[in-house]
C-alpha cells in the first residue's frame, strides 16, 4: 500500500461530535477559529467601550471636557506632552482626542439606531411581501423601486432640509433610506422558502401565518440578514459623516466623526493632523463591521454547519 | 358514524392554460382506526386529495370548488381559518414524502416536534420536551434524550422520517395522512418505516390514509384500497378483495406492472401504455379509455359510474362499463390477462397478516396514555 493510502487510513483522528450543539453555540465555536473576525470584533468592542467610557476617560485621564476651548492653544500639533494633546487641538483649542471619543458616541449611536430601524422595517416588509405576495407585495415593490431610483444623497439633502437636523432625525432618515436592501433580500428568500415542504409541514401542524413567518422562515434568512445589517450600520456611519460633512448632520458643538472631519478639511493647511483622527476612526469602524459581519455570516450558515 | 366522510370533492387549479381538475368528484368514508390506501400513478390527484382534507391547497391557484369534508361530524370546508388550524396537527396530522425537505434545517428537532404540543395542548417548554423524548423513543430513535437538540442534518433519511412520524403522532391525532411516506427511502428503510407505521396504527388505533403508487406498500398496511385515476376514484374494495378479484382494467394494469426480483422469464415489465390524460381537457367518456386495451365505443361516449360489480362483495365498486352488469369484461379471467400471478400470491399472504378488526374502535378502549389529551 502506498504512503498516501497509509496516511488516509491513519488520518481519521475524528473529533468527537459536539453533542447538543445549538445554532448559536455552534456558530460561536466556529467564529472563534476565524482570526480576522475575532480581531474585527475586538476592535469594535474596544471602540464601543471607549465611547461608553468617554465621560470617565475625559475627566480622569485627559482632564479636559469636549467643549473646553482655549484660543491660546489653537492648532497645537500632536504631542506627547500631555494626553489631551495626543491628537493635537483644533481651531479653538479643543482637545481633538477627547472630541473623537465623544464623537464615537454619536456616530455609533447613529449607526446602531439606523441599523435597528433598517433591520426591523426591512425584515417586516420583506417577510410579509414575500409571504403574502399579491397587492401588498406589488405596493412594496413599487415603493422600493421608487425609493431606489431617486439618488440617495439628493433624497437625504431634501429630507434634511425639511426636518431640522438632529440625532433622532438623522437616525430616522438613514434608517428609512437603507431598509430596502434587506427587504429585497428577505423577500426573495421568502419567495423560495415558502414553497418548501417544511413550511407546509409547519402549516399541517397548525401554525398560523405569523408563526410560519417568524419561527420557520425567518431563522433561515437571519444569518445573511445579519451581515447585511452590519454592512448597513457601516453605511449609516458613512452617511452620517457625509451629511455632517455637508453641514446637514449633527450640529456643532456636539461632535460627531462626520462634523469633525468637515471641520478639519476647512483648515487643512493650518492643522492637517485634525483629519487623521475622525478619518481613521470612520474607516476602521466600517471596515471592522464589514469583516465581522462576513465572519458571522460564515459561522451561522446552516450549509456549513457540521464542517470545520 | 364515520370519522371522515368526503362527499363529491372537487379541487381545481386555475392556471393560464385552463382549469386543471385535479380532484374531480371524489367521495369516500373512513371509520375511526381504519387504514385506507389511496393508490394511483403520479398526477392522479392523491396528494391534492390529502391536502384538500386539511384545506392546505395553495390558493391561488388552487381552490376547492365543491363538496363536503365531514370530519368528526363537522364540515371542514365550512370552518373558519382558526377552526381549521385547531384541527391541523391536533386531529389530523400528515407525514410527507421527502423527509429531507420536510424538516426545517435550522430548527432543532425537539422544537419542531414540540410545536404542535405547544400550539394545541398548551404545554410549556419542559413538558413538551418530556413528551418529545417519549415520542422519539416510541418511533425508535436510539438515545432519544441526547438527540433532542440535534438538527435535521445530523439524522439519516430513515431517522428523519421517524422524526416526521413522531411529529404526526405528537397530539394523538384521530387521522394521519401519509403521503408516500416511504417513496424517498431505500428499500430496507422502507420496510422498517412501514412496520413502524403498521405497529403504531394498531397500537394507537389511529386512522390512516396511506397514499402511494406502490400496491406492494398498501397490501400489507391497509384494510381497504381506493384506486384513483385522473382525479377520480375508479375502484374501491377491501384490500383482500382487490387483490383476489380486481375489476377495473386500470387496476389490472397496475398489478401487471409490479416488478419482480425472481425474474425467470425473458419477458419485460409490462407498463400501461400511454400517458395519464390531460386534466384540463380530459376525455369525454371514461378517463382511462384512451389507454384501455378492452375499450369499446361506449367508453368514449359515456363516462361510467362508480357502481357495485356483479358477482363481487357489495362494497366492491368499479367505474367501468365492461364490468358492470351485462358488460363484456364480467367473465374475463383477469389472472390470464395479467399473466404471472405469483407476486400477487405473495402480496395476498401479506394482506392476510393485517388484522381486519381494527376498524371498529372507539376512544373508550384506548390505553390510558392515549386519552391524556382530554385530561390536559
Amino acid at each position: 500500500m502506498s504512503a498516501a493510502g497509509q496516511a488516509v487510513l491513519s488520518a481519521p483522528a475524528v473529533e468527537p461530535r459536539r453533542s447538543a450543539a445549538g445554532l448559536w453555540s455552534d456558530a460561536f465555536y466556529r467564529l472563534r477559529r476565524d482570526r480576522t473576525s475575532i480581531v474585527a470584533l475586538a476592535v469594535l468592542a474596544l471602540i464601543v467601550l471607549l465611547a461608553l467610557g468617554a465621560d470617565a476617560l475625559a475627566t480622569s485621564f485627559f482632564h479636559e471636557s469636549f467643549t473646553h476651548q482655549d484660543l491660546l492653544e489653537s492648532y497645537d500639533p500632536p504631542s506627547l506632552a500631555k494626553p489631551s494633546l495626543w491628537l493635537g487641538t483644533d481651531e479653538i483649542g479643543r482637545s481633538q482626542i477627547v472630541r473623537l471619543l465623544y464623537g464615537a458616541r454619536v456616530s455609533l449611536a447613529v449607526g446602531a439606531g439606523a441599523g435597528l430601524i433598517d433591520l426591523t422595517v426591512g425584515i417586516a416588509i420583506g417577510l410579509s411581501s414575500g409571504y403574502f405576495r399579491g397587492w401588498w407585495d406589488d405596493l412594496m415593490q413599487f415603493l422600493i423601486s421608487t425609493l431606489n431610483s431617486i439618488p440617495a444623497l439628493f433624497l437625504l439633502l431634501f429630507i434634511s432640509v425639511l426636518f431640522s437636523p438632529g440625532p433622532v432625525t438623522i437616525v430616522a432618515v438613514i434608517g428609512f433610506l437603507t431598509w430596502s436592501g434587506i427587504a429585497l433580500y428577505v423577500r426573495g428568500q421568502t419567495f423560495s422558502l415558502r414553497e418548501r415542504e417544511f413550511v407546509t409541514a409547519a402549516r399541517v401542524v397548525g401554525a398560523d401565518d405569523l408563526r410560519v413567518m417568524v419561527r420557520h422562515i425567518l431563522p433561515n434568512v437571519l444569518p445573511l440578514v445579519i451581515v447585511l445589517a452590519a454592512i448597513d450600520v457601516g453605511q449609516a456611519i458613512l452617511i452620517e459623516s457625509a451629511l455632517s460633512y455637508l453641514g446637514l448632520g449633527i450640529d456643532p458643538p456636539t461632535p460627531s466623526w462626520g462634523n469633525m472631519l468637515q471641520n478639519a478639511t476647512q483648515d487643512l493647511t493650518l492643522g492637517p493632523w485634525l483629519v487623521w483622527g475622525p478619518g481613521l476612526a470612520i474607516s476602521v469602524t466600517v471596515l471592522c463591521l464589514y469583516l465581522a459581519g462576513d465572519g458571522i455570516r460564515d459561522a451561522l450558515d446552516p450549509r456549513l454547519r457540521g464542517t470545520e | 358514524m364515520a370519522l371522515l366522510e368526503v362527499k363529491d370533492l372537487h379541487t381545481n387549479f386555475f392556471t393560464r392554460d385552463g382549469v386543471v381538475k385535479a380532484v374531480d368528484g371524489v367521495s369516500f368514508e373512513l371509520n375511526a382506526g381504519e387504514t385506507l390506501g389511496l393508490v394511483g400513478e403520479s398526477g392522479c390527484g392523491k396528494s391534492v386529495t390529502a391536502l384538500s382534507l386539511m384545506r392546505l391547497i395553495p390558493q391561488p391557484p388552487g381552490k376547492i370548488t365543491q363538496g363536503q369534508i365531514v370530519f368528526d361530524g363537522t364540515d371542514v370546508l365550512q370552518m373558519d381559518e382558526d377552526e381549521v388550524r385547531g384541527i391541523r396537527g391536533n386531529n389530523i396530522a400528515m407525514i410527507f414524502q421527502d423527509p429531507m425537505t420536510s424538516l426545517n434545517p435550522v430548527l432543532t428537532i425537539s422544537r419542531q416536534i414540540s410545536e404542535a404540543l405547544e400550539l394545541h395542548l398548551k404545554m410549556d417548554r419542559s413538558e413538551a420536551r418530556k413528551r418529545t423524548t417519549e415520542l422519539l423513543d416510541l418511533v425508535g430513535i436510539p438515545s432519544a434524550k441526547k438527540r433532542l437538540d440535534d438538527y435535521p442534518h445530523q439524522f439519516s433519511g430513515g431517522m428523519r422520517q421517524r422524526v416526521m412520524i413522531a411529529m404526526a403522532l405528537s397530539c394523538n391525532p384521530k387521522l394521519i395522512l401519509a403521503d408516500e411516506p416511504t417513496t424517498a427511502l431505500d428499500v430496507t428503510i422502507q420496510a422498517q418505516i412501514l412496520d413502524l407505521l403498521k405497529n403504531l396504527a394498531q397500537e394507537f388505533r389511529t386512522a390512516f390514509i396511506l397514499i402511494t403508487h406502490d400496491l406492494g406498500v398498501v397490501a400489507g398496511m391497509t384494510q381497504r384500497i381506493h384506486v384513483m385515476y385522473a382525479g377520480r376514484i375508479v375502484e374501491k374494495a377491501d384490500t383482500g378483495e382487490l387483490f383476489a378479484d380486481p375489476k377495473m382494467p386500470y387496476t389490472w394494469g397496475l398489478l401487471r406492472s409490479i416488478p419482480r426480483l425472481d425474474e425467470r422469464r425473458k419477458e419485460r415489465l409490462v407498463p400501461i401504455e400511454g400517458l395519464p390524460p390531460d386534466l384540463i381537457a380530459p376525455p369525454p367518456g371514461c378517463k382511462f379509455e384512451p389507454r384501455c386495451q378492452y375499450r369499446r365505443d361506449i367508453c368514449r361516449e359515456k363516462e361510467p359510474d362508480l357502481v357495485a360489480v356483479p358477482g363481487a362483495k357489495p362494497d366492491h365498486l368499479a367505474r367501468c362499463h365492461g364490468t358492470q352488469a351485462g358488460g363484456w369484461l364480467v367473465d374475463t379471467d383477469w389472472r390470464r390477462e395479467i399473466g404471472d400471478t405469483r407476486v400477487l400470491e405473495e402480496i395476498k399472504q401479506e394482506v392476510a397478516s393485517v388484522p381486519a378488526e381494527a376498524a371498529k374502535t372507539t376512544t373508550a378502549d384506548l390505553p390510558p396514555e392515549l386519552t391524556q389529551k382530554e385530561g390536559i
